[in-house]
């Protein structure tokens, strides 16, 4: 299964029997031959080039929803308040004890008053998505690889491959991922893959109006990403999990996970 | 007799073991998708058919090339990190068919208290409003043009974006002060809030004009000998003052 | 939709703190609890055949060709529970065409195919050999054609065939107690690999699978055999009995240590999740844990069990004593996968709250197929019987030793 050993005669012979089969054995193939399509504008696109981050300034975010919304929209998320590829959570901190969370509607319709006597020491909003992790334990656990990480460091469902076993669901450790009502197939954010493809930004990124959200690619100089890395501390989610997510976090203290 | 032989009943298992591995064969050459493991375990395909996905939201260029002026507008003014579709929503069906499909225009008070409505949460700074108290039931767009919402006067209190810290003061100690009482307040900061900031005190000697133990202030204002109380430390460093706990 | 809308504003209400929006939806139900159960079950049932086999516990001969047969019926069921639950049960036969190595999931067609396969039917085969020719010759009708078709054309039953499938069969069920223990170990790796998960996340897990397995595995033989012969007016082996109800006690002794270690090594630990778990125990998972796992599960049969085998008990009583202890350990693993599968979703992974299971009745998820895949076994283990009575060998063997 691992494509870096080298071939073998055995592997060899098999790859022969698989391209010289006879044209009749595809018709009975649930998968016929498909050519290859290329997206609108980006013949001379490269994947191992790329490999997609993005920030989040905790300290701007203003808790619209306005990335939510257009998340929903832009990605036919179910309408249900119980699916989100991208939500956002309200953090209140008292002076003493634990802090108080929500995320009604995903935050979609923005927040509700606090309940007067709340005592808020500090509070902010914490967008919150798929991490994107370098090393995914969704992917892991896989059983048919139906989800996995792009050349360009996306990581994708394939929604005709995908079983719905839903053990991706358990194994993401941020509840990035849940299960399609009706297409009864895992699902989540793709960093909007469809529209970086065409240059565009995620959906979430382009409606955010006061910039919390940053895009762009890690390792490449003179971004926003760049600059968004080098100005403030940096933190991910759940670290010691070691799954290297690729969305960085800017303010996130200690109560967010 | 040295060659033993191969008992009868391994014969049809070892025909039947024969069948099964060439049937999983089989069904691997035949049912296996194509381009499956080109690039990993998975089907490299699959990443085509996800780029290949409509898009909903063109983009603000797209927006731009025909709403220039109104774009243009938008870039002089405090909206300009606001993208057209972050309150017209998506908009790639019109650009796809202009004439048929028209995005939103959302007029109502609600739409524009989703970021402007008072929540503390918000970063302070940023221009928040109570809907029940600023010009009730009076659309928006009355004073506020959306696309350079420069504001119709220069506000009249530093709640409009302070709001949190201005509640927060005014259940303390401190409530009876106002805001310059302690922050030098440049004109310009009303007009330009982010490039000309509010001033904050600098040295401990303004605290001490009223909390020093010669201070000229009323009685019970709590007094501390200005040159030995938590020496080294100016006063903000121990003591928060919008919320000052000096009695904890 | 607005039904749908209702429902979730109304659950929502059941929630205490916060949990992630997506957490809302539980994702593994009662047919995943159902898998465990079942599979742990298989390899109980086969680990004590092979006791019979291997070690040479020669008491347990009764219930050898009983517990193959219990094993080969559940494990035939096992996997459905699994396919109900997918959301594309068509696409299963994808685990097979292209098992991601890495996942623990993949593996489980293989390890599943490897027992059933390699393990249980050859085992059965060459155990049933004999009888199978005997009976192909024997019988009239479509039946005959029926035994000869299970005989794969093999007829030679001499003494030097019956003496290598003897010898094989020994070789198999060697290779088979590693299967088994690699069939249910592996059963339980599946949860404690998520790391994600800290309910779940524990390298003991696959240790306490097994050993809960086996536990499981006895008690159902147990039961099994009483009631089976109980229907065909036979006496049941006593010295049989005994042994069972003695190693059931051992192996509920080693598994209850196992998981009291589980649960002290967490405590001790306290990491993060520790508030939040203790929470679902003393909340959400008191009942299923505390009483019908803990209590009803293991410490009644567990007393009952040792006083029945060890203490002055008639044998009317003592039988009535390891029924009892037998069914009470039926319930106590099962509320053990319940705790494990459902537990393990009832807290969010941000552990800031609890979430409930809405189980339902009806649907392809509910309790009623979960209810009909717990008989099924059942149903499949009569057929079997019929098909291949595992008493006629036994018989004989009982009236020849006074009970």
């Amino acid at each position: 299964m691992n494509d870096k050993k080298p071939t073998t005669p055995r592997r060899d012979f098999l790859k022969t029997c698989a391209t010289k089969i006879p044209q009749w054995l595809l018709v009975f193939s649930a998968f016929g031959p498909e050519q290859a399509r290329a997206v609108d504008g980006e013949s001379d696109y490269n994947p191992v080039e790329h490999n997609y981050a993005m920030g989040v300034d905790i300290h701007k975010c203003i808790g619209c929803g306005r990335c939510v919304d257009a998340c929903k929209k832009e990605n036919k998320v179910p309408e249900e308040p119980v699916y989100f590829r991208t939500w956002v959570e309200r953090y209140v901190v008292p002076p003493e004890g634990e802090a108080h969370v929500d995320s009604p509607n995903g935050g979609r319709d923005g927040f509700p008053e606090l309940p007067a006597d709340r005592e808020i020491f500090r509070t902010f909003f914490v967008p919150k998505l798929c991490n994107q992790c370098a090393n995914p334990p969704c992917v892991q656990v896989c059983p048919v690889g139906a989800t996995f990480v792009s050349r360009d460091g996306v990581v994708l469902v394939d929604d005709t491959y995908c079983v719905g076993c839903r053990y991706c669901i358990q194994a993401c450790p941020y509840g990035a991922r849940y299960l399609h009502p009706t297409k009864k197939v895992a699902d989540k954010c793709t960093f909007c893959y469809h529209r970086i493809r065409r240059g565009l930004l995620p959906a979430c990124v382009e409606a955010c109006p006061t910039q919390a959200r940053i895009f762009g690619e890690v390792g490449q100089q003179s971004s926003p990403l760049r600059r968004f890395l080098r100005f403030n501390d940096i933190n991910v989610l759940k670290p010691a999990l070691n799954t290297e997510p690729k969305v960085y976090y800017a303010g996130a203290s200690r109560e967010v996970r | 007799m040295k060659v033993k032989k191969i008992p009868q009943q391994l014969i049809p298992l070892a025909f039947l073991l024969a069948l099964a591995v060439a049937a999983l064969v089989i069904m691997r050459l035949v049912l296996l998708p194509e381009t499956f493991g080109e690039y990993g375990h998975y089907r490299a395909l699959a990443v085509d058919d996800v780029a290949a996905l409509d898009i909903a939201y063109a983009g603000h260029q797209a927006c731009a090339e025909c709403h220039d002026d109104v774009y243009e507008l938008k870039q002089q003014s405090n909206h300009r990190g606001v993208a057209c579709e972050a309150c017209h929503g998506p908009a790639a069906a019109h650009i796809e068919a202009p004439d048929e499909y028209a995005p939103e225009v959302p007029r109502n008070r609600e739409h524009c208290t989703l970021c402007h409505g008072y929540n503390p949460t918000r970063p302070t700074g940023f221009p928040q409003i109570i809907p029940e108290l600023h010009n009730p039931r009076q659309p928006c767009m009355t004073c506020h043009q959306p696309h350079h919402p420069e504001l119709p006067h220069a506000p009249e209190e530093c709640a409009a974006c302070h709001r949190q810290i201005v509640n927060e003061k005014a259940v303390s100690h401190h409530a009876s002060l106002s805001c310059t009482t302690c922050h030098d307040l440049p004109a310009e900061h009303l007009v330009d809030p982010v490039m000309v900031r509010a001033l904050k005190p600098s040295t401990r000697e303004k605290c001490g004009q009223c909390h020093a133990s010669n201070a000229d202030s009323a009685p019970e204002i709590p007094r501390i000998e200005l040159a030995t109380h938590g020496e080294g430390y100016l006063c903000w460093e121990c003591h928060y003052p919008h919320q000052p706990e000096a009695n904890r | 939709m607005e039904l749908i809308l209702g429902n979730i504003v109304n659950d929502l209400s059941k929630i205490t703190g916060y949990i992630y929006p997506n957490e809302f939806e539980l994702h593994w139900g009662i047919l995943v609890v159902v898998y465990p159960y079942l599979t742990g079950l298989v390899a109980g049932a086969f680990i004590l055949a092979s006791l019979e086999r291997v070690f040479d516990v020669s008491s347990l001969q009764p219930v050898y060709r009983l517990s193959l047969l219990t094993a080969l019926a559940f494990l035939l069921v096992a996997p459905l529970p699994l396919l109900a639950h997918l959301g594309h049960p068509l696409r299963s036969y994808q685990m097979f065409l292209t098992p991601h190595t890495k996942s623990a999931m993949a593996m489980f067609g293989f390890v599943y195919a490897w027992y059933l396969m390699v393990v249980l039917l050859l085992e059965i085969w060459f155990d049933y050999r004999k009888s199978i020719v005997v009976w192909s010759n024997e019988k009239r009708g479509v039946t005959r054609y029926f035994y000869k078709f299970l005989t794969l054309g093999t007829t030679d039953i001499s003494d030097r065939a019956l003496r290598f499938d003897d010898k094989i069969g020994r070789i198999i069920t060697i290779i088979g107690i590693p299967s088994a223990f690699l069939l249910h170990g592996y059963v339980g790796f599946i949860f404690g690999s998520v790391k994600a998960n800290p309910w779940w996340s524990s390298v003991l897990m696959p240790i306490v699978f097994l050993f809960s397995a086996i536990v499981s595995g006895i008690a159902l033989v147990i039961m099994i055999y009483m009631v089976t012969t109980m229907f065909r007016w036979k006496r049941l082996s006593m010295p049989c009995l005994n042994k069972l109800a003695e190693l059931l006690f051992y192996a509920i002794i080693v598994d209850f240590s196992l998981e009291l270690l589980d649960f002290v090594q967490r405590l001790y630990e306290a990491e993060e999740s520790i508030t939040i778990l203790s929470q679902m125990i003393s909340s959400r998972l008191f009942i299923s844990l505390i009483i019908s796992q803990i209590i009803l599960g293991t410490l009644v049969p567990t007393i009952s069990l040792a006083w029945a085998r060890f203490g002055r008990v008639p044998d009317e009583m003592r039988r009535l004593m390891y029924f009892i202890a037998a069914l009470l350990i039926q319930v106590g693993i099962f509320s053990t996968r319940w705790n494990v599968v459902i537990g393990g979703q009832l807290f969010s992974k941000s552990l800031r709250g609890l979430t409930v299971y809405k189980l339902e009745l009806f649907g392809l998820e509910g309790a009623l197929t979960a209810g009909l895949l717990l008989i099924l076994p059942f149903l499949v283990l009569f057929v079997l019987t019929r098909v291949l009575p595992p008493w006629s060998a036994v018989e004989s063997h009982v009236s020849e030793s006074p009970v």
